[in-house]
C-alpha cells in the first residue's frame, strides 16, 4: 500500500489546526464572528422620518443625511456600551470634525433627554425609534452602532459597538478624511 | 387506577404548556391564517440579539420588534418569501435559521454526503486490497507437505 495514504490524516489535522488557530488569532484582534457584516455598505441611507426628542431640536429625517460626510449612531439611554462610547462622540462634537446624528433607540424619551442633560449633548439632530422601525431598516442588531455616510448619502461604514479613541484613529477618522477627497 | 389518575392528569398539563405561544396576545394578527403565516415565518427567522433562538422563541425585544414588523409586511399584502427578503436584505442571509441553497453554500449543503461517499469509497477500496477472510487456502509446498507429515507421524 502507498505510505503517502498514511499522511492523508497528519495533513488534514494540521490544515484544521492552522484554520484554528487563525480564528484565533483573528479573533483577539476584534474580528469577532458574532459580528454580523452589514448588508448595506455601499447602499443609500434607508428613507426615513422620525420624531423628535423633546428639547433637542427639529425631527431627524433621511433628508437630513445628505450633502457631507456625518456619522449616524443608535444609542439609547439604557444601553451601558453607549454611557461608555458618549464621552468619545462629545469629543467629536466639540473638534466639529464631522457632524453626528443621533436615533434614540427604543428608549422613553424623557429618560433619553435626562440621560443627555446628564451625559452631555453630542448630536446634531436626534430621532425617536421607539419600535425599531428605523434600527430594523438600518440593520442594527445592538447599540451602539454607528455608520459612516457619505456626502451622497450613501452608507459606508458600520461600527459595531463602542467607538473607541482606537477605532477612531484606526479606521473612522481615515475613512471620513477619504469619504471627503 | 383511581390513585393514579391525578398524576396522569398534572403530567398532561404540563405537555399542554409546553406549545404555548412566545407571541404576546397583543402581538398576534386577528386574521388566523395571517397569524400562522407569521407563526411560521418567525420560526425559521433568527433573532439577532441572541443569534441561536428564532424570533419566535426570544424575548430580545429587537426579536419582538421583528416579530411585529414581519405581521406588518403580511398584513400589507406581503407573500412569505417578501418578508423573508426583506429581513434578508438588512440582516444577510444568517437572519434565516436555514441557510439558503447557492453557489456560497454548496459546501454546506453537498459536503457531509461528499465525506460519506469519500469515506465509502476509501473503505472500499481499503477492504478490496485485503484477501477475503473465508478463501479456501494454497495446495500446500512441498517442504510443509514434509513438516506436515512428520508432526502426523509424530502424535501417531
Amino acid at each position: 500500500m502507498n505510505r503517502a495514504v498514511f499522511l492523508i490524516p497528519l495533513v488534514v489535522f494540521f490544515t484544521l489546526a492552522a484554520f484554528f488557530a487563525e480564528r484565533l488569532v483573528a479573533l483577539r484582534h476584534g474580528d469577532a464572528p458574532n459580528l454580523l457584516p452589514s448588508m448595506l455598505i455601499n447602499k443609500p441611507v434607508p428613507a426615513f422620518a422620525l420624531s423628535p426628542m423633546p428639547g433637542h431640536g427639529g425631527s431627524l429625517s433621511s433628508a437630513d443625511i445628505k450633502g457631507q460626510v456625518t456619522l449616524v449612531n443608535f444609542f439609547g439611554s439604557w444601553c451601558v456600551a453607549c454611557a461608555a462610547e458618549h464621552p468619545f462622540l462629545v469629543g467629536i462634537k466639540k473638534s466639529g470634525i464631522v457632524p453626528i446624528f443621533g436615533v434614540d433607540w427604543r428608549d422613553d424619551p424623557v429618560k433619553g433627554a435626562e440621560w443627555l442633560s446628564r451625559h452631555g449633548d453630542p448630536y446634531t439632530k436626534i430621532g425617536l425609534d421607539p419600535d425599531s422601525k428605523v434600527a430594523i431598516d438600518f440593520g442594527v442588531t445592538g447599540a451602539p452602532e454607528t455608520f459612516v455616510i457619505d456626502a451622497a448619502g450613501v452608507i459606508r461604514y458600520k461600527q459595531t459597538g463602542p467607538i473607541t479613541a482606537e477605532v477612531w484613529e484606526s479606521t473612522l477618522l481615515p475613512l471620513i478624511k477619504e469619504l471627503r477627497k | 387506577m383511581t390513585r393514579f389518575s391525578p398524576v396522569l392528569a398534572l403530567m398532561l398539563l404540563t405537555l399542554a404548556g409546553a406549545p404555548a405561544l412566545a407571541v404576546n396576545p397583543n402581538e398576534q394578527l386577528a386574521n388566523p391564517a395571517q397569524e400562522s403565516r407569521a407563526l411560521a415565518l418567525s420560526r425559521g427567522l433568527r433573532c439577532v440579539v441572541c443569534q441561536n433562538q428564532s424570533i419566535d422563541e426570544s424575548n430580545a425585544d429587537l426579536a419582538r420588534d421583528m416579530r411585529l414588523v414581519v405581521r406588518q409586511r403580511i398584513t400589507a399584502g406581503d407573500s412569505d418569501d417578501q418578508v423573508v427578503k426583506f429581513l434578508v436584505d438588512r440582516y444577510g442571509d444568517f437572519v434565516t435559521l436555514k441557510p439558503p441553497l447557492k453557489v456560497t453554500t454548496y459546501a454546506l449543503w453537498f459536503g457531509p454526503a461528499l465525506f460519506l461517499l469519500g469515506a465509502l469509497g476509501a473503505g472500499r477500496a481499503f477492504y478490496r486490497r485485503r484477501p477475503a477472510k473465508g478463501a479456501a487456502p494454497g495446495p500446500l509446498t512441498a517442504e510443509e507437505q514434509r513438516r506436515l507429515d512428520g508432526l502426523l507421524k509424530d502424535s501417531s
